[in-house]
C-alpha cells in the first residue's frame, strides 16, 4: 500500500483548533481539565494556547507564538502532535515491540502490550508521547496520535480522512499519498519564496528518513519550535540496534550457560550417586 | 451581503474590517484562503492583532470606534487619485451608475462649515431637518446632473468639498493607524477600482455596533461605490452575520420597525391603507427608473391576504387595521424595551433563542429590569443566565416577584426547515436526531400558542377578538406542517390555487397572497428551491451554483449585478462574469448569466427601455450622497459616547442625533481613561449557552480575560495570567489578564491611549462560568438602527 503522509500549511492555518477538538471527539478522549459538579474547574494562564499540554487524552495541540521583529508582530500557531517518522525513536526504544510501523508508515502501537515504561517519552525528539500511571490500576500507558486508525474507530479503512484533516475550515490541512503531499508541499514553498519568504521550507520531507505529517512554513523550523534537524540520539539508535540485540544476547547466553550449569551439575550429581 | 460567501473567492483584494472571520466565521475563513491561493490580498483593520491579522498582509491598528476617519481617508485618497490617474478607476461607472453627477440643493452645508454638523439640524429636538440634502430638480421633476462632475453643487464635488478634511495625517491622529500603514492599505485597496478588478469588504458587529453603526455601513457602501465594486463577482459589501439564520430572521421581520420583507411597520399616523402606502412608496418622474418599491401596494396587500385569507378584503383596506400600530417616532428597540422593562411598564416577556442576561448591553440593568416583571417565558436548549436571573448570584430570589416559565426547545438537527445564510441563501434542512424527552420545536410552540389563543377568543371573546379569529392558522392538527408555513411564505395565486412563481405576479387587488415577497418564488408548482443540492456550475463558472438552494431575490445570487456590465452589457471584469448581454437571446435580446436585476436591455441598447441599476432607489442610481439616514448625507466622524480625546476633527463631540437613556452612566476619562471592546472567540458562541456546556471547547478556553498591551500591563505592574479588575461607570468584573504584544498603545495627537478587549461569551450558568463582558457596556446606541454600543467605552483596569 503506497505511504500515506498528512501536510499541516502553517500559513493557512487560523488557529480555530477545531482539529484539536474533532481529534477528542472522534477519539473518544476527555477534555484534559477536571469536571466538578458545579462546574469545569480550568483556568486561562494568560493565553489562548489550552490544555497546558499533551496528555493521554489530548494527541493534538495547537500552539501559539508571538513574536516581533523590525516592529511587526507575528502571531504564528503550530501543530503539535505525533509526526509519525519513518526512522522512529520511539519505536527503536519500545522494549517489546508495542510500537511498530504499519503499512501506511504511521507508528502504531499495541495498548495492551504497552508496559507504560516511558522509554518512548523520553526519546521522542519532538516531545509527543504522553504516558500516566493509573492511580486505581497502577497500570501506565502511552497514549499518542493514531492518525485515526484505533482499532473500531479507524476512519481510514472506511475511506475516511483523519478527524482533524475533515475540520479543518481553512484547508490548512490536507491527507493522501505521501508522494502527492510532498509534491503539493514544495509547490506550495515555490509560492511562499515568490512571495518574499525567503526561509519558506518543507519541514518533514527528508527528516529522520521522511516523516508521515509534513508542515509547510513561511519561516525556518526553529521559529516555529521546531528541531532544525530532528535526530534519533545515539543512545537511543543503540538502543535497539547494539544494546537490545546485545541484551539479548547476553540472557540468551546466560541462559545457555545456566542450561550448561545444569547439565554439568547434573552430570555430576549422578556421578556422586554413582 | 450584497454577494455571497463562495464569491469572495473572485476577490483580487479583501478588507476584513469591524470583523473577524478567521474567529467569527471560521468555516467561511475556507473562502478567503481560496482567494489568497489565487493571489488575493487581505487587509485585516482591527484594534487588536487578531487570528484574522495573522493571516493578514496588511494589518492596520486603529482605535475602537474611529472607522469612519479611516475609512474616510480611504474615501479622500480615492477622489484625489481619480482626479490624478482617472485612468485607474472606472469612470464609466461612477457618472453613470451613482449620483456623482447629481446636483444638490444649493443650500447644503456639511460638517467642515458648520462644526461637524449637517445643515438642517434643530438642537431642541436633536433631529435634522433634510430639505437640504435633496436632489435640484429639472422642471419635469427629474433630478438635474452634471455628467462632468464639475459644477459645485453635484454630488462628486460636495464629496470631494466633505473628504478633502480627512488626509492621512488627519485619520492617523484620530485612529492611531501609522501613516504609512494606512498609506499602503488603501494604495492596496484602492488598486480594485482598476475596471475588471474587485475588492470586497467583509464587516460584521465590529462595524454596526456604534453610536454611527450604519454611518460605518454607509463609508463601505461610498468607497465600494467610487472603486466601481458593487454588483460585480468579487466585490460588494458584505455583512457576515453572526448565527446561521440572522439573514432570514431579519428577512422575515425579527426588528420591531418592520414587517416581513422590509415592508415598513405600521404606525398611528397611518389611518388607511392608502395613506401608509403615501408613506412609504417612493416616487420618481425619470422613465427609465425601474423605482421597484413603486411595487409596495401588491407586497403589503398579499401579506395581508396572507394572513387574514378572505377577512381581508378591498371594502376594509385588506384588514390593515387588524396590523398593530406603533406610535410614530417611538423607538421599540431591544434597549427601549429594557428601559420599559426597568420602568415596569412592560409586564410579560417570552425570550426565544437570545440570552439577554449575557449579551444585553449594561447586563446589570438589564437583569434587574427582568426582575420588575410580572412574568417571562424563555424557550432555550439549556438554563440560561435569563432563565436562571433570579437565583443568579447575589441576588436573593425571594426578592425577585417574577414567574419565570422554561420551556425545553430543540437544537436545529432535531428539526426541520430552512435557514437563510448571510449571502442570502434559503437552504433546507432535514431532521437528523429526535429531540430528548419533552423539548419541543419552535414551530410547535408557536403553533400551539396561537392555535390556544385562538380557542380562548372564540370562546370567551374580548378586545382583539375579531383579529385573533381572523387570523389564517392552518398547518395541520398535530405538529405544523413545516412546508405549509414554507409555502404560506411563497404565495399563492388565490383564483387558481396555485403556488407564485415571481413576486413580478403579485397582485395589489387581493388575488394573490405571499407571506413575504422577498422569498416568492422560493417554493414553487416546481418544488421546494430550498432543497435544491445540485452543484452544477453556473454558465460563466463564477461560483454562483445557481440550483444549489435558493436565494433571494428571485435566486439572484449578485444584487445590483445590472453594474457589472458596461452601457453595452458586457462584463467589465471579461473573466468573471456575472451577467452579459446576449443579443442573438429571444427575439429582441436578452442576459445571460446570473438572474438580471430586471429584464430591461443594457443603456445603449434601448435608451428608452432601458433601466438605471439600482432598481432598489428611486432614481436608479447608487446613493453616493444619500438623505435615507437620520444622522446626515456624508459620513462624518465623531467620537463614540465614551471616548478618551476630543473630537479632532469637529468640535461635535458625538453623534448629535443619538438618543441617551442614562447620561448619568457615562464614564470619563479622567476615571476611566482607557478604552474597552468586547468581542467574541472562535471557541465559544454568543451568550455561550452551547459552547459553555461543551467541555471539549470549554478546555480549549475555559474562562474569560482582558487583552492589554505589554506596555499597558507594565504600567499598572500586572503580569501574564494575574488576575486583575477591570471597571466602567456601570460595573466591574474580575478577569484573567492575558498581556501580548498584539494590543499597542495608540499614539494620538501626541497622546498615548490604551486599549483592552474582553470576550463576552460568558455568564453565572452552566459548566464554565464568569463575569459577563456586558456589565461594563452603556445603554447607548445607533442613531438609526438602536444596535447597542459593544465596541467601543471606557475602563479602567487594577492589579485585584
Amino acid at each position: 500500500m503506497a505511504e500515506k503522509a498528512i501536510l499541516f500549511d502553517a500559513t493557512k492555518c487560523t488557529a480555530c483548533r477545531g482539529c484539536q477538538v474533532a481529534c477528542k471527539q472522534w477519539n473518544g478522549n476527555d477534555e484534559y481539565i477536571p469536571t466538578e459538579p458545579n462546574g469545569v474547574k480550568a483556568s486561562n494562564r494568560g493565553s489562548y494556547e489550552n490544555p497546558p499540554d499533551l496528555s493521554p487524552s489530548t494527541w493534538l495541540k495547537i500552539r501559539f507564538t508571538e513574536v516581533e521583529s523590525g516592529g511587526r508582530v507575528r502571531w504564528l500557531f503550530t501543530r503539535q502532535a505525533c509526526m509519525h517518522c519513518t526512522d522512529a525513536a520511539c519505536v527503536r526504544v519500545c522494549p517489546n515491540g508495542s510500537l511498530y510501523h504499519n503499512g501506511l508508515g504511521f507508528v502504531e502501537y499495541n495498548k495492551d502490550t504497552c508496559t507504560g515504561c516511558g522509554y518512548c517519552v523520553d526519546a521522542c525528539p519532538f516531545q509527543v508521547p504522553r504516558s500516566t500511571r493509573s492511580l486505581l490500576t497502577g497500570i501506565a500507558k502511552m497514549d499518542k496520535c493514531t492518525l485515526c486508525t484505533t482499532q473500531g474507530l479507524n476512519r481510514l479503512d472506511d475511506g475516511m480522512e483523519p478527524a482533524c484533516v475533515k475540520t479543518c475550515p481553512p484547508g490548512a490541512l490536507q491527507f493522501g499519498n505521501r508522494d502527492e503531499m510532498v509534491a503539493a508541499g514544495r509547490e506550495r514553498v515555490g509560492t511562499l519564496k515568490t512571495m518574499g519568504w525567503s526561509g519558506a521550507n518543507l519541514y518533514g520531507e527528508n527528516e529522520l528518513n521522511g516523516l508521515h505529517v509534513m508542515y509547510v512554513l513561511d519561516d525556518y523550523p526553529a521559529v516555529y519550535g521546531l528541531p532544525a534537524a530532528p535526530r534519533v540520539e545515539g543512545v537511543t539508535r543503540a538502543w535497539k540496534n547494539v544494546i537490545q540485540p546485545l541484551g539479548w544476547a547476553v540472557g540468551g547466553l546466560t541462559i545457555i550457560g545456566l542450561g550448561m550449569n545444569w547439565l554439568v551439575a547434573r552430570t555430576n550429581a549422578k556421578k556422586e550417586a554413582k | 451581503m450584497t454577494n455571497h460567501w463562495n464569491d469572495i473567492a473572485n476577490a483580487d483584494v479583501i478588507m476584513a474590517i469591524g470583523s473577524n472571520p478567521a474567529e467569527n466565521h471560521p468555516a467561511a475563513f475556507g473562502h478567503i484562503t481560496a482567494a489568497k491561493d489565487k493571489g488575493a490580498r487581505l487587509i485585516s483593520v482591527d484594534p487588536r492583532f487578531t487570528r484574522t491579522s495573522a493571516r493578514a498582509d496588511i494589518y492596520c491598528p486603529l482605535r475602537s470606534g474611529t472607522d469612519i476617519a479611516f475609512v474616510n481617508g480611504m474615501i479622500k485618497y480615492v477622489m484625489d487619485d481619480i482626479n490624478a490617474n482617472p485612468r485607474n478607476y472606472n469612470m464609466v461607472y461612477i457618472t453613470e451608475y451613482t449620483n456623482a453627477p447629481y446636483l444638490i440643493n444649493p443650500g447644503y452645508k456639511g460638517p467642515g462649515e458648520l462644526n461637524g454638523l449637517f445643515s438642517g439640524y434643530d438642537p431642541g429636538k436633536k433631529s435634522y431637518d433634510k430639505a437640504t440634502w435633496q436632489y435640484q430638480l429639472d422642471d419635469k421633476g427629474i433630478p438635474k446632473k452634471d455628467k462632468t462632475l464639475k459644477d459645485p453643487d453635484c454630488v462628486f464635488q460636495v464629496m470631494k468639498k466633505h473628504y478633502a478634511r480627512y488626509t492621512p495625517e488627519a485619520v492617523s491622529r484620530i485612529t492611531g493607524c501609522p501613516v504609512d500603514t494606512f498609506l499602503l492599505a488603501i494604495q492596496t485597496f484602492a488598486a480594485s477600482g482598476a475596471t475588471g478588478k474587485a475588492g470586497t469588504i467583509l464587516y460584521a458587529m465590529g462595524t454596526t455596533q456604534h453610536t454611527y453603526g450604519t454611518q460605518n455601513v454607509r463609508s463601505y457602501a461610498i468607497l465600494q461605490l467610487l472603486l466601481g465594486n458593487i454588483g460585480i463577482a468579487g466585490g460588494g459589501i458584505n455583512a457576515m452575520r453572526g448565527e446561521s439564520n440572522v439573514q432570514g430572521s431579519t428577512d422575515h421581520c425579527l426588528l420591531y420597525h418592520i414587517l416581513p420583507g422590509y415592508l415598513g411597520v405600521t404606525q398611528n399616523t397611518d389611518t388607511t391603507l392608502a395613506k401608509y402606502l403615501e408613506r412609504l412608496t417612493p416616487t420618481t418622474k425619470d422613465p427609465n427608473s425601474a423605482n421597484w418599491w413603486q411595487n409596495y401596494p401588491k407586497y403589503i396587500v398579499s401579506l395581508l391576504k396572507a394572513w387574514y385569507g378572505n377577512a381581508a378584503t378591498k371594502d376594509n383596506d385588506f384588514a390593515f387595521h387588524f396590523l398593530p400600530k406603533i406610535q410614530a417616532g417611538q423607538n421599540y428597540s431591544h434597549i427601549a424595551l429594557f428601559e420599559a422593562m426597568d420602568a415596569g411598564v412592560i409586564k410579560g416577556l417570552m425570550v426565544w433563542g437570545q440570552n439577554p442576561a449575557v449579551g444585553g448591553p449594561d447586563a446589570n440593568l438589564e437583569r434587574r429590569a427582568m426582575g420588575r416583571l410580572d412574568w417571562m417565558v424563555v424557550a432555550d436548549i439549556w438554563h440560561t443566565e435569563t432563565a436562571n436571573f433570579w437565583h443568579r448570584p447575589g441576588v436573593d430570589p425571594a426578592t425577585i416577584k417574577t414567574e419565570v416559565f422554561l420551556l425545553p426547545a430543540v437544537v436545529s438537527y432535531e428539526k426541520e426547515g430552512s435557514v437563510t445564510n448571510s449571502g442570502r441563501w434559503m437552504q433546507w434542512r432535514w431532521k437528523g436526531a429526535n429531540p430528548p424527552a419533552q423539548a419541543r420545536d419552535d414551530l410547535w410552540m408557536q403553533d400551539q400558542i396561537t392555535r390556544r389563543l385562538k380557542a380562548l377568543y372564540a370562546a370567551e371573546g374580548g378586545p382583539g377578538a375579531e383579529i385573533i379569529g381572523s387570523l389564517v392558522w392552518n398547518y395541520g392538527d398535530e405538529h405544523p406542517d413545516v412546508h405549509a408555513v414554507a409555502r404560506e411564505i411563497n404565495g399563492y395565486d388565490l383564483a387558481t390555487g396555485k403556488l407564485m412563481g415571481s413576486f413580478a405576479n403579485l397582485k395589489a387587488d387581493g388575488t394573490t397572497s405571499s407571506g413575504n415577497w422577498l422569498y416568492c418564488a422560493s417554493y414553487t408548482e416546481d418544488g421546494n428551491m430550498a432543497a435544491r443540492r445540485d452543484t452544477t456550475p453556473d454558465m460563466f463558472n463564477v461560483g454562483l451554483y445557481p440550483r444549489w438552494g435558493w436565494s433571494w431575490p428571485l435566486n439572484r445570487r449578485i444584487i445590483y449585478n445590472r453594474a457589472s456590465v458596461d452601457l453595452d452589457g458586457q462584463p467589465w471584469d471579461k473573466e468573471h462574469p456575472v451577467i452579459k448581454w446576449n443579443p442573438a437571446k429571444g427575439e429582441s435580446g436578452g442576459w445571460d448569466g446570473d438572474v438580471p436585476d430586471g429584464g430591461w436591455p443594457p443603456i445603449n441598447v434601448n435608451p428608452q427601455t432601458t433601466r438605471w441599476p439600482f432598481i432598489m432607489k428611486a432614481e436608479g442610481h447608487a446613493r453616493l450622497f444619500g438623505s435615507g439616514l437620520v444622522d446626515g448625507p456624508l459620513t462624518e466622524h465623531y467620537e463614540p459616547w465614551e471616548a478618551p480625546v476630543p473630537n479632532a476633527m469637529s468640535g461635535q463631540q458625538n453623534n448629535p442625533v443619538i438618543k441617551v437613556w442614562r447620561p448619568e452612566e457615562q464614564g470619563t476619562p479622567d476615571k476611566y481613561p482607557i478604552v474597552c471592546s468586547t468581542y467574541r472567540v472562535c471557541e465559544h458562541w454568543q451568550g455561550g449557552q452551547m459552547t459553555r456546556n461543551m467541555p471539549w471547547v470549554i478546555e480549549a478556553q475555559p474562562e474569560p480575560f482582558v487583552e492589554m498591551s505589554e506596555e499597558l500591563a507594565a504600567e499598572k505592574g500586572i503580569a501574564n495570567g494575574e488576575r486583575v479588575i477591570v471597571e466602567s461607570a456601570r460595573g466591574r468584573i474580575e478577569v484573567v489578564a492575558v498581556v501580548t504584544m498584539r494590543f499597542k498603545p495608540f499614539q494620538m495627537n501626541g497622546r498615548r491611549v490604551h486599549q483592552v478587549g474582553i470576550p463576552w461569551h460568558w455568564g453565572y450558568t452552566g459548566l464554565s462560568t464568569g463575569p459577563s463582558a456586558n456589565e461594563l457596556t452603556p445603554h447607548v446606541g445607533d442613531a438609526n438602527t438602536m444596535i447597542p454600543e459593544y465596541k467601543a467605552f471606557l475602563v479602567d483596569v487594577k492589579k485585584v
